[in-house]
């Protein structure tokens, strides 16, 4: 095979790529937050509510979860005009991974809900707490830790999953690669270098989010 | 856009097209399932691999988990693109299905291999040591103590990642595998209407994906340890 | 010729170093019991003469024979002669009982499986355990799982056999069965170091007794003199404090 890589084609752009990585965190931050949203109504509903509340949670989570996060935004990418909604596609990508994102935050958070152990609440209400007191001091907590880690792996999911908004013209990380190896054709440098930063990207979040839980809650996750 | 619907449900619901979501359907299954099986015994020689101790495999040992480490940080849909680039200049002619399935396989060996890992590593040390004792060697010990023991912690995660795979695949509609998702823009750019369209894939991988997840929650709910 | 004889065995993990200078040996059939506070190292030394952690130094000998613990032939060798049972977690969970007991003879010696099951009904018999021969560990008690294990060590004829604390980790109703199975071994002939708390039983069974502190041997002789005249002070400590309960 007669291929010189040229890296040197790539490089300068670097500020470019960070530029994109930049869009691709804050496309995961946006996400994982409202989507965050989601999670706990629908963990509550899914936890505390009626037969209806329920069953709309359970759809909503058994539909997100079955199907692919890309052809979810397709739907509502090509469907939504001709419903008469024009959306920007940033934002069509957006609201497609948050109701994406929501389904699986249900689960993780319906588990921390669901794992406060009764006797736990007993004790509280022994010691004569008020229930916002057990709220605070003992419910909460508690779901925190159990949590912490997985929303934590969720969240690094996510950095990676937003990778789906180059294919709808977001120019994040992946979505910058694409303009670049279409216009200097080195497609294989340009990429291998956005996959080190991808690297580099879920490394420093998943060990700052171990660092941060073993501080605050004194989570033993592993680092690295 | 409701009217338009009904209106062209009925030229949509042909046994042509019907035909061609199920080639679609099997594509998509056919590389979940081939590269879920070739992660699956790759990532069983890694996970054994990085159990073993022999100074003489440092070196691979390193390289493995450089890999490992490494194609677990990168999105699917770069590494689709990555293997799309590397192999077609090399190897002319060959099939966008094969690439596509290239990649499911780097992506799944990696991820499989720590499920894997974890479940050797759940193994009592002192079976091992039994073993050893009694003038087991290496593969013995694998294959008659670790591997019946390990299975039931590997099962349940490997089975849920299948199921998740299923879902990732859809990103290999953009190489141009004819598989569910390009499919569906086949469909949607032959003029029908994108809910039908897309619906009908999202109906599709619901179809695929909802039995398979229900199997992994009840392999998981029986196998869980005491 | 002493059976075995280990000469200034030592063992470090790291920094650690867990067994100081080891020396101790044993005529065929004696059995020699192990006994001091936890950390001395009795354990490691039972590791470090089946091979399972490497020694930094010193010398074994069986038979006469050295021993190399770097040597996979040497081992091969070593483990057809000495066998070990555990605390806990000896038998294969995914075996039934006879499968466990028959599992090495057949698939490692290479014995035909009806002579091996035959050898291994008898042994089963001795332990007691014959009529469980189809159970799986997780239908057994921790006391049947060890007789078990023992079972499966005499299957394959050791001329030693290594007992590491096998009744610490069992419910007390437990421990007598499997104490009543091991003195019932000791008229076999074959050569036993046994690590064991059951002071009692120690006492009772034993050839010679070996005190050990801090990865050293600090005295080593007959039951009656570790119990009831030792020489040493902390033999004297050791042995008073035990007894005390």
């Amino acid at each position: 095979m007669d291929y010189t890589f040229q890296f040197e084609q790539v490089l300068p752009q670097l500020p470019y790529l960070l530029g994109g990585a930049l869009v691709t965190l804050q496309i995961a931050f946006v996400t994982f937050w409202a989507g965050a949203v989601i999670g706990v109504g629908g963990a509550i509903a899914k936890v505390y509510g009626g037969t209806g509340a329920r069953r709309i949670a359970s759809s909503y989570v058994t539909f997100f979860t079955n199907t692919p996060a890309l052809v979810q935004v397709f739907l509502l990418y090509y469907a939504l005009p001709d419903a008469g909604v024009l959306l920007e596609s940033m934002t069509a990508v957006l609201i497609g991974l948050t109701l994406n994102a929501g389904a699986y935050l249900t689960e993780i958070i319906r588990a921390g809900v669901i794992s406060v152990r009764r006797s736990e609440m007993e004790a509280a209400i022994a010691l004569g707490l008020s229930r916002l007191q057990i709220l605070r001091h003992v419910i909460l907590p508690h779901i925190a830790r159990t949590i912490y880690a997985p929303l934590s792996n969720f969240f690094v999911w996510l950095v990676l999953g937003s990778s789906v908004a180059a294919l709808f013209g977001v120019e994040e990380l992946t979505g910058r690669a694409i303009n670049i190896s279409t216009a200097n054709l080195r497609s294989i440098e340009t990429f291998t270098v956005i996959a080190v930063i991808y690297v580099a990207l879920t490394l420093v979040a998943s060990t700052s989010l171990a660092l941060v839980g073993r501080w605050a809650f004194r989570v033993r996750a592993k680092v690295f | 856009m409701f009217d338009r619907i009904l209106q062209e449900a009925p030229e949509f619901l042909t046994v042509e097209n019907l035909v061609f979501l199920a080639e679609a359907a099997g594509r998509t299954l056919g590389m979940t399932l081939i590269g879920c099986s070739v992660g699956m015994v790759l990532g069983l020689l890694i996970a054994v691999l990085r159990q073993s101790r022999a100074r003489a495999l440092l070196p691979l040992r390193a390289v493995v988990i450089l890999y490992v480490e490494t194609f677990r940080r990168i999105p699917f849909l770069v590494i689709i693109f990555i293997v799309l680039f590397v192999i077609e200049p090399l190897v002319p002619g060959v099939s966008l299905l094969g690439i596509a399935t290239v990649a499911v396989c780097l992506l799944s060996t990696a991820f499989l291999s720590e499920i894997v890992r974890a479940g050797l590593e759940a193994v009592p040390r002192q079976q091992v040591e039994g073993a050893r004792t009694l003038n087991f060697n290496e593969l013995q010990t694998l294959v008659k103590v670790i591997l019946p023991q390990a299975w039931r912690v590997i099962l349940p995660p490997a089975a849920a990642f299948v199921v998740m795979f299923i879902k990732d695949t859809s990103l290999a509609s953009q190489i141009g595998v004819i598989e569910l998702t390009f499919a569906g823009k086949m469909l949607v750019n032959r003029g029908f209407s994108p809910v039908l369209g897309f619906g009908a894939i999202l109906a599709s991988y619901f179809l695929l994906s909802y039995p398979l997840s229900r199997l992994a929650a009840a392999l998981e709910k029986r196998l869980a340890s005491p | 010729m002493h059976h075995l004889e280990i000469h200034n065995l030592s063992s470090a993990y790291g920094s650690h170093q867990i067994l100081r200078g080891v020396t101790l040996e044993a005529d065929r059939g004696e059995v020699i019991s192990l006994i001091g506070p936890s950390g001395s190292g009795k354990s490691t030394l039972l590791r470090v003469l089946i091979g399972l952690t490497p020694p930094t130094d010193g010398q074994v000998f069986v038979a006469g024979q050295p021993v190399d613990y770097m040597s996979r032939k040497s081992l091969r060798a070593l483990r057809n002669r000495m066998s070990i049972v555990f605390q806990q977690y000896n038998l294969f969970q995914n075996m039934t009982v006879m499968r466990n007991v028959t599992v090495a003879p057949v698939e490692i010696r290479r014995r035909p499986r009806a002579e091996a099951e035959r050898d291994a009904r008898a042994w089963l018999e001795k332990v007691g355990m014959a009529h469980k021969h189809d159970a799986y560990p997780e239908n057994l008690s921790g006391g049947q799982q060890q007789r078990v294990a023992i079972a499966r060590a005499l299957a394959m004829n050791p001329e030693i056999l290594l007992l590491d604390e096998v009744t610490s980790a069992l419910d007390p109703e437990r421990v007598n069965e499997v104490l009543d199975t091991i003195r019932s071994l000791t008229s076999e002939g074959i050569t036993m170091v046994i690590v064991s708390h059951e002071m009692a039983f120690v006492r009772e069974v034993s050839t010679r007794v070996a005190m050990m502190d801090e990865g050293r041997i600090v005295e080593y002789g007959s039951p009656a003199q570790i119990f009831d005249a030792p020489r040493e002070q902390r033999t004297r400590d050791f042995v008073s404090k035990i007894l005390r309960h």
